[in-house]
């Protein structure tokens, strides 16, 4: 057994609108420190699978194929 | 008699408009085509249509371009004389597929934007516009909340050397700017086609816009262009 946490993210050069507004929202509370609010994806796989080498591949295969659109998206994962 | 085949994804909710603009309005014959389908070749035109398919989840598109059908429009896709055609969700689920370039983000007001909007025709050599004359202002309302097309730069220049930016968000007048983009698309781009010109994406909705009852009779010149060039080619 192994569970996997995936963060699916905007890539750097790619706007994210939805960020942008929080960040507005917390320059509005009064949070002045704030430079960027980058809004992302939060995915959990639990897998039956042995960790190790084998699943890296796959997660990443995981995530190019379905989980993140390359055009406009990037990913971590980590294995636990 | 053009045969139109209307793709029906769990979400869809746009076909029976397409099923309506194909058969009652250009007097065709069109049917529905299930997701799960296999046999989609004795079809002339192949529609996507807009809606939600399986609820939009991941990224609108994102799922729906793993379905059976979606296989068999690849190589419906690389035949002669036929055609694809995705119009919102569809031209999401066509980028999705990789059967045109890009992906689209969340419209820039992050609202669900619906209302008329003017296109103004970049390529009317396509078999989609050929029935418009260059620089045609259309009016075709939207309906979405991701619109906002996204591509590199490389990929938009190949998209304009290539006369593949088919739409353009315009004011009546014709004028291109940052005031006449609805959603922040990029380079105001409402529609694009593939480089043999058989597969089109457009995000406004043609089958919304065929009877003046509706606003507007601007979605009929494409559907006329399509079924013109079907015709020819019979």
């Amino acid at each position: 057994m192994a569970k996997v946490k995936i963060f699916v993210t905007l890539k750097d050069d790619v706007l994210d609108p939805q960020g942008k507004t929080v960040k507005f929202a917390l320059d509005k509370m009064g949070y002045r420190d704030i430079d960027t609010v980058r809004i992302g994806k939060y995915i959990e796989i639990e897998t039956r699978g042995s960790g190790g080498k084998e699943l890296k591949k796959e997660i990443d295969e995981i995530c190019d194929k379905l989980l993140a659109n390359p055009n406009i998206e990037k990913y971590t994962f980590s294995i636990e | 008699m053009v045969k139109y085949g209307v793709v029906v994804f769990p979400g869809s909710n746009c076909d029976r408009d397409c099923f309506w603009a194909a058969h009652d309005m250009m007097g065709q014959k069109a049917e529905f085509i299930w997701h799960e389908s296999k046999s989609i070749d004795k079809y002339d035109v192949i529609i996507i249509p807009g809606g939600f398919s399986y609820g939009d989840y991941l990224r609108a598109g994102a799922i729906a371009r793993f379905a059976r059908v979606m296989d068999n429009i690849h190589t419906f896709a690389g035949k002669r004389n036929k055609l694809v055609f995705g119009i919102c969700n569809g031209f999401q689920i066509l980028l999705e597929s990789q059967l045109l370039p890009g992906a689209m983000l969340t419209n820039k007001t992050l609202k669900f934007i619906c209302k008329y909007t003017n296109l103004q025709v970049e390529n009317n050599s396509t078999p989609f516009t050929s029935e418009c004359s260059r620089e045609q202002i259309l009016r075709i309302p939207i309906a979405h909340q991701e619109g906002n097309y996204y591509c590199d730069e490389k990929t938009l220049n190949s998209l304009v050397k290539n006369d593949q930016v088919v739409f353009r968000y315009c004011d009546e007048k014709g004028n291109i700017d940052d005031s006449t983009n609805p959603n922040g698309s990029l380079y105001n781009i409402a529609g694009i086609c593939n480089k043999r010109r058989n597969v089109l994406g457009m995000m406004p909705h043609p089958e919304r816009a065929m009877t003046e009852r509706l606003g507007s009779t601007d979605g009929a010149f494409i559907f006329r262009s399509i079924t013109e060039y079907v015709k020819k080619s019979l």
